[in-house]
């Protein structure tokens, strides 16, 4: 695994620092400002025209670039993991437009982008996490107006977000959601925390780090400033709860992280294994084991 | 339970105008209406009866004139100088709204549990199990088998419907109930059959109605009172029987007279 | 039990107990005026003056059309009188009852003035138990102990058991009066109005209402009755008061009956 180092990608001086001209970086941070000031509530922006594609982090993108500064040590992961192709193309990105250092080690990372995953390591305060969010609005499964949406937040209407959950144990006995799962933040904004495991939903309750959210295609930003709370919507009689694991991470033993199931061959082989990718090796070049420790995942 | 004096108008309206261009609408419409009283406002289509009954639930602002209303926690308040918030709230606990096509008052993908659950989760309802309950006991309350509890009213028939819509509107025991031709989208033979349930709800919540209608059966029924509307203004009020069998002015009696006896 | 009336003396605000004024009409006129008829003017009464007291039974007498059961509508406030004064007296007060808002007339409708229609209102669905039940229970009773009460007086009556849970759309006319008297005098109303309650019945039905009232009129009712069966009107009437086509009338007793054209 990479420590931190300088960027391997050198800084093109044809971009302006951090891609986005100076005004949209300042409208953004004016925007993030004001999602900080409001926990939870969707702050619109002006969306920018991104080098890829919405739908492929672009509100995350600019997020970060509107954010970050010479003197930031980035980490992006994708799904938990530094090397999958979109990770490594966004670390790429950033190192071309602003040259700063990047690490995949998550306590050294001053910003971490990320889609669909918090680290597994504690975040501390100072740390900023910014997340790729696909929809932002929580209520838009049950109502497409977004005059209607923004009423709805505005007089805290959230009965139907629970007709949902109803619906859910009507239907399947227990709460079906299990990713980008619903919260209450500082008791006032319902919010959805991106396409992340509800795992990690309790991550997000009081933790030091600043929290913020972008959705590029949506134009949104929100933000959980440090030590906010963040409830996830339940039932008296169905309380929230996360994932479980009969087993351990099989190279690490971890017994309290997010395993993911990889197949390891074509006769049904499979092994679990931590989602965090950087947790996983921290934890082995510590000495930690789990059950096939010579096999590490391609 | 509620602090209402039975001998204070729950609502009062002076003076009510609402219309859409400034001709087609409701004039100066002035009544009260008592805690558990039942009000028709009968006319035939363009007589404006419609549009008062949006005015009076505040649904659009009024032109002129006033509706006051008798709220639990402040007393008469004009529902001018509430704010949306609190006008939302007093819709969706205070009050009840039954829109002629059951479809227009219901989540029609919803469960049906859930269709009645919803008012009660909106103001903080949070144990499952109670909420299921709750929903069960209303649903035979409006004589809908408890069986179909999980199924969306999509599957339901009309009158089905218009029995979840009713029990989705009662659930929190609003103390005064909107009801915009409730029988009309419904057969003749299930007509019946909803009237009978909407009277002994009425008679057993306590409830105060306003009932807009065509229909001067269901005001016999249903009504302690009763407007009569034409070309936007009350022609005539007073009590249902009264109107039915001694009507006054001349487009009450041309309405009388009009119904075929079964 | 015969008793002359004192009402020209004027309005007298009395104690309870037999012979205590119920009961004040002076120059009551009602006049139909129909519109659709190229506005006809149909006067029925004309200046009316009587009184009723407790534990009288004051039967209206006349040919048809001269405006017995309209005088009986107009009492209930079914009618509105076109001119005079109708005062009913409600425990120590003295209702107005052609200037009483409708709600007060509506509670006057529940605790002082019952009325036995010549026709029982048959509504769908509801048991004749039920139907009743319901003057009493809107007078505050439970629910068992309205039904309770409404099984003795079918009993009385002679409506079978076996009938009570159905609702009376079916039954004969007799039943259905019966019915109807049961629901009237269910309520213990202190005025009590009765038209053509024996109509439809057979000798021994007939029998038993009398006795009905005669009870009733023991318990210190007032009651103002239209019979056309002479016997039951000999029985029951203590005074009669002739009506005429538009013409001047006024209360005589009993015994001058033959003496008084129509």
């Amino acid at each position: 695994m990479n420590d931190t180092n300088a960027s391997a990608v050198v800084r093109d001086e044809h971009y302006n620092f951090g891609y986005l001209d100076e005004s949209t970086k300042r409208m953004l941070r004016r925007a993030l400002l004001k999602a900080v000031a409001i926990p939870g509530y969707q702050v619109p922006f002006g969306s920018r025209e991104m080098p890829l594609p919405y739908g492929w982090g672009t509100g995350g993108i600019q997020v970060t670039a509107s954010i970050i500064g010479s003197d930031d040590v980035l980490k992006v992961i994708d799904q938990g993991s530094d090397d999958t192709t979109n990770a490594i193309n966004i670390r790429r990105f950033f190192g071309r437009v602003t040259g700063v250092q990047t690490t995949e080690r998550t306590a050294q990372a001053t910003i971490v982008q990320t889609r669909h995953r918090i680290p597994e390591t504690p975040l501390a305060q100072g740390q900023i996490m910014v997340f790729q969010v696909p929809i932002p609005e929580p209520l838009r499964w049950l109502e497409p107006s977004e005059t209607e949406t923004r009423t709805m937040h505005a007089l805290a209407e959230y009965g139907a977000m629970h007709v949902k959950l109803y619906e859910d144990i009507a239907r399947h006995g227990r709460i079906a959601t299990t990713y980008d799962y619903p919260v209450m933040v500082n008791q006032r904004y319902m919010m959805r925390p991106s396409p992340i495991p509800k795992f990690d939903n309790p991550k997000l309750d009081r933790s030091p780090a600043l929290m913020l959210f972008g959705a590029g295609r949506e134009k949104r930003v929100y933000a959980v400033p440090p030590y906010t709370s963040v409830k996830s919507l339940d039932f008296d009689d169905h309380p929230f709860a996360v994932e479980t694991w009969s087993g351990c991470c099989e190279l690490c033993g971890a017994t309290d992280s997010y395993l993911d199931e990889i197949i390891t061959d074509d006769a049904g082989g499979r092994m679990f294994v931590c989602s965090d990718t950087e947790y996983c090796a921290t934890r082995q070049e510590s000495g930690e084991t789990g059950a096939n420790a010579s096999k590490e995942a391609a | 339970m509620s602090r209402t004096d039975p001998h204070q108008p729950l609502l009062s309206v002076r003076g009510l105008t609402r219309t859409w261009d400034g001709v087609h609408g409701c004039h100066d419409v002035s009544f009260d209406l008592f805690p558990g009283e039942v009000l028709c406002v009968v006319g035939e289509s363009g007589s404006g009866k419609s549009t008062l009954l949006q005015a009076v639930s505040w649904q659009a602002a009024p032109e002129s004139g006033s509706v006051r209303y008798d709220t639990r926690e402040q007393g008469l308040v004009d529902l001018a100088t509430l704010s949306d918030a609190r006008l939302r709230l007093l819709a969706r606990t205070d009050w009840g709204f039954v829109r002629q096509n059951a479809r227009d008052g219901l989540r029609m993908r919803v469960s049906a549990g859930a269709n009645i659950a919803e008012r009660l989760m909106a103001v903080g309802g949070r144990h499952y199990g109670e909420l299921r309950e709750v929903a069960g006991t209303w649903m035979e309350k409006m004589e809908l088998d408890l069986g179909r509890l999980d199924d969306a009213p999509a599957s339901f028939s009309g009158g089905m419907q218009q029995r979840l819509q009713i029990a989705r509107n009662l659930v929190t025991h609003p103390r005064l109930v909107f009801m915009d031709e409730p029988t009309a989208s419904l057969d003749v033979s299930v007509q019946a059959r909803l009237l009978d349930l909407l009277r002994r709800l009425v008679a057993d919540l306590g409830l105060a109605a306003i009932i807009v209608t065509h229909d001067l059966a269901v005001a016999r029924l249903l009504a302690h009172r009763t407007l009569v509307m034409q070309g936007g203004r009350v022609v005539e009020s007073g009590l249902t029987d009264q109107i039915l069998d001694d009507p006054h002015h001349p487009y009450t009696q041309l309405l009388v007279s009009s119904i075929l006896q079964s | 039990m015969t008793q002359d009336s004192d009402s020209l003396q004027g309005y007298a605000n009395t104690v309870d107990a037999a012979g205590a004024s119920r009961i004040q009409v002076r120059g009551l006129g009602k006049t139909f005026v129909l519109h659709n008829q190229g506005g006809t003017r149909l006067p029925v009464l004309q200046a009316i003056d009587f009184d009723a007291a407790a534990g009288e039974c004051l039967v209206l007498a006349g040919s048809s059309g001269a405006g017995k059961s309209t005088l009986l509508r107009c009492l209930y406030g079914n009618y509105l009188a076109t001119e005079g004064s109708i005062r009913i007296r409600d425990g120590n007060d003295w209702v107005e009852l052609t200037r009483a808002p409708e709600q007060r007339i509506l509670q006057l409708r529940r605790e002082v003035i019952g009325y036995v229609s010549q026709f029982l209102h048959v509504i769908p669905r509801v048991s004749t138990l039920d139907v009743v039940a319901e003057p009493l229970q809107q007078r505050g009773a439970g629910a068992d102990e309205a039904r309770e009460r409404a099984a003795t007086l079918l009993a009385r009556l002679q409506v079978p058991g076996r009938l009570w849970s159905l609702p009376p759309a079916t039954f004969s006319g007799g039943e259905q009066q019966r019915v109807n008297i049961a629901r009237g005098l269910i309520g213990g109303h202190p005025v009590l109005l009765l038209d053509e309650p024996t109509a439809s019945l057979d000798a021994d039905n007939r029998a038993v209402v009398v006795a009905l009232i005669r009870e009733a009129l023991a318990e210190g009712r007032c009651l103002v009755g239209i019979f056309h069966d002479e016997a039951v009107r000999d029985a029951v009437a203590t005074r009669l008061l002739p009506l005429h086509p538009p013409a001047v009338t006024e209360a005589a007793p009993a015994g001058k009956l033959a003496a008084v054209a129509g």
